[in-house]
């Protein structure tokens, strides 16, 4: 028998598997080389290669654009776990840019400034895969539609505060829930509630599950703060300023890797949040402008 | 039944469940070295090898694993679990285990950009090639005496490989609904488990 031996890239099931793979994993933002390495060193799966942390892009104000390509590249050679990037809401340029730098997985986020407030990139063009953010399961569904192959939630970014990821972590779950349990012949008005495509809704409701990896983001500062979002369903976490903003750096990110992996030992993550020194400081939701929230842009 | 535990501290060790519990067979979630003690064979997930390697080390797993290999547990790694299996690599780190005598390389295709799918023809399976999903995949660079070659790429690089009651692919079964290589698996568990038992 002869076997076709012709290899195919790019395909739904190689960009939504390496998703897979970072499953129960902890990705760490970091702005330079050396935080690269000790993010790796800690265990983390995967770095976002960044400018700055979202903390620090909110205190510097104006526009956030997509990192340096030399700050990207000094992170991709520094490292062999993935490297994620940020591009703008809607800037396809930014995110053709980061797939010819040979990024491992765009993350098409709000704590950039967009670049379109219509619409998102069409991730369906790209052989890199990408990662949304979303506050709710319509938002989740409109992003897969246009091509997402992992999700994640917005929280709201730079406040070490997991108020908001917490909401929308439970937000996704609970419309899962409800969708997994309802008859056949409301998913299509339940399609128009969400504003989320007809075919994922319906794969919802076999299968009980979000129809790709769904991660937590936005506010994770503690091993604690992890271990919450792991028992509230997700796969696993994005931590921020969370590491770099702490006191100790290199023991926070082992701790918050430990606890990603243990989330249902409480005396795993209780041994591991010893000693660690000061979290980041953190932020009231509250009390922000709605337009200094991130969390709303994109839609 | 034998019960097949998954190596759960990182990595798509889900997957794996959901395809032998579809053949219904018993997939355990194996978080500490003490959970080796009920299992009959152990599968190292996908995932990422660097951090798959230091949480084997963090929580333990080095010794009991070789303890448990050297007692003739079957065990199989896919893609990052491989890695993990192998005696040494092209690149510093991560440490492997150095349970199956194989060099691999890491990435050996590039980056993401350069995963691909491709048909493989694996020794032992009957019927139709296998569709291979390989991410971000390693590959097997030399074999030592006692492993033998079950499947290749067009260029004749080996991407599944077996020695005695160990079993390594780069590539990710868990991903596709072909269940053959995890049959294959389950059946060398079988065979073990009756072997130890006439032992005993």
């Amino acid at each position: 028998m002869t076997v076709d031996t012709r290899v195919e890239s790019g395909t739904w099931r190689v960009k939504a598997g390496l998703a897979q793979m970072l499953k129960g994993g902890v990705i760490m933002d970091v702005v330079t080389a050396e935080q690269a390495r000790i993010a790796e060193d800690a265990g983390a799966v995967a770095v976002m290669a960044l400018e700055r942390v979202p903390s620090d892009i909110r205190a510097a104000g104006g526009v956030a654009r997509m990192a340096d390509p030399t700050k990207i590249m000094e992170i991709i050679d520094a490292v062999t776990i993935p490297v994620m990037a940020k591009c703008r809401i809607g800037h396809f340029v930014e995110a053709q840019v980061l797939e010819a730098l040979g990024v491992d997985y765009v993350d098409e986020s709000e704590v950039l400034t967009p670049a379109d407030e219509n619409n998102h990139v069409n991730k369906n063009d790209f052989k890199v895969p990408f990662v949304c953010g979303c506050r709710d399961l319509g938002e989740a569904l409109r992003r897969i539609g246009e091509g997402a192959a992992m999700i994640r939630t917005k929280g709201e970014a730079g406040t070490g505060n997991i108020v908001e990821a917490v909401r929308h972590a439970r937000q996704v779950m609970s419309e899962i829930r409800r969708i997994q349990g309802m008859g056949e012949d409301e998913l299509m008005s339940t399609a128009r509630d969400l504003k989320a495509p007809y075919e994922l809704v319906k794969e919802v409701h076999e299968t009980g599950k979000a129809p790709v990896v769904n991660f937590a983001a936005g506010g994770i500062a503690t091993p604690a703060d992890a271990a919450l979002m792991m028992q509230l369903g997700v796969d696993g976490v994005f931590v921020g300023s969370g590491i770099f903003k702490s006191q100790n750096p290199g023991l926070m990110a082992q701790a918050v890797v430990k606890a990603t992996t243990h989330f249902r030992d409480p005396q795993i993550i209780a041994d591991v949040s010893r000693g660690l020194g000061d979290a980041m400081p953190g932020l009231d939701v509250k009390t922000m402008p709605i337009e200094e929230q991130l969390s709303v842009r994109g839609w | 039944m034998p019960r097949v535990g998954i190596l759960a501290i990182q990595g798509d060790f889900l997957e794996h469940r959901t395809v032998l519990s579809g053949m219904g067979v018993d997939a355990p979630e194996v978080r500490l070295p003490r959970q080796l003690d009920d299992v009959d064979g152990l599968i190292i997930p996908g995932g990422e090898s660097t951090t798959i390697a230091q949480l084997i080390d963090i929580y333990g797993f080095r010794p009991a694993l070789k303890d448990k290999a050297a007692e003739g547990m079957p065990i199989w790694g896919t893609c990052a679990g491989m890695i993990v299996l192998a005696s040494r690599l092209t690149d510093h780190r991560p440490e492997p285990l150095g349970l199956m005598d194989i060099v691999v390389t890491r990435n050996a295709f590039g980056r993401q950009v350069d995963s691909f799918e491709t048909d493989v023809e694996i020794a032992g399976l009957a019927g139709l090639p296998y569709r291979a999903v390989f991410i971000r995949a390693p590959v097997v660079e030399e074999i030592g005496p006692g492993v033998s070659v079950l499947a290749s790429l067009a260029d004749g690089r080996p991407v599944a490989v077996r020695q005695g009651r160990l079993l390594a692919t780069a590539f990710h079964p868990e991903l596709t609904d072909d269940p053959r290589v995890h049959r294959l698996f389950v059946d060398v568990v079988e065979d073990a488990a009756q072997r130890s038992v006439k032992v005993d």
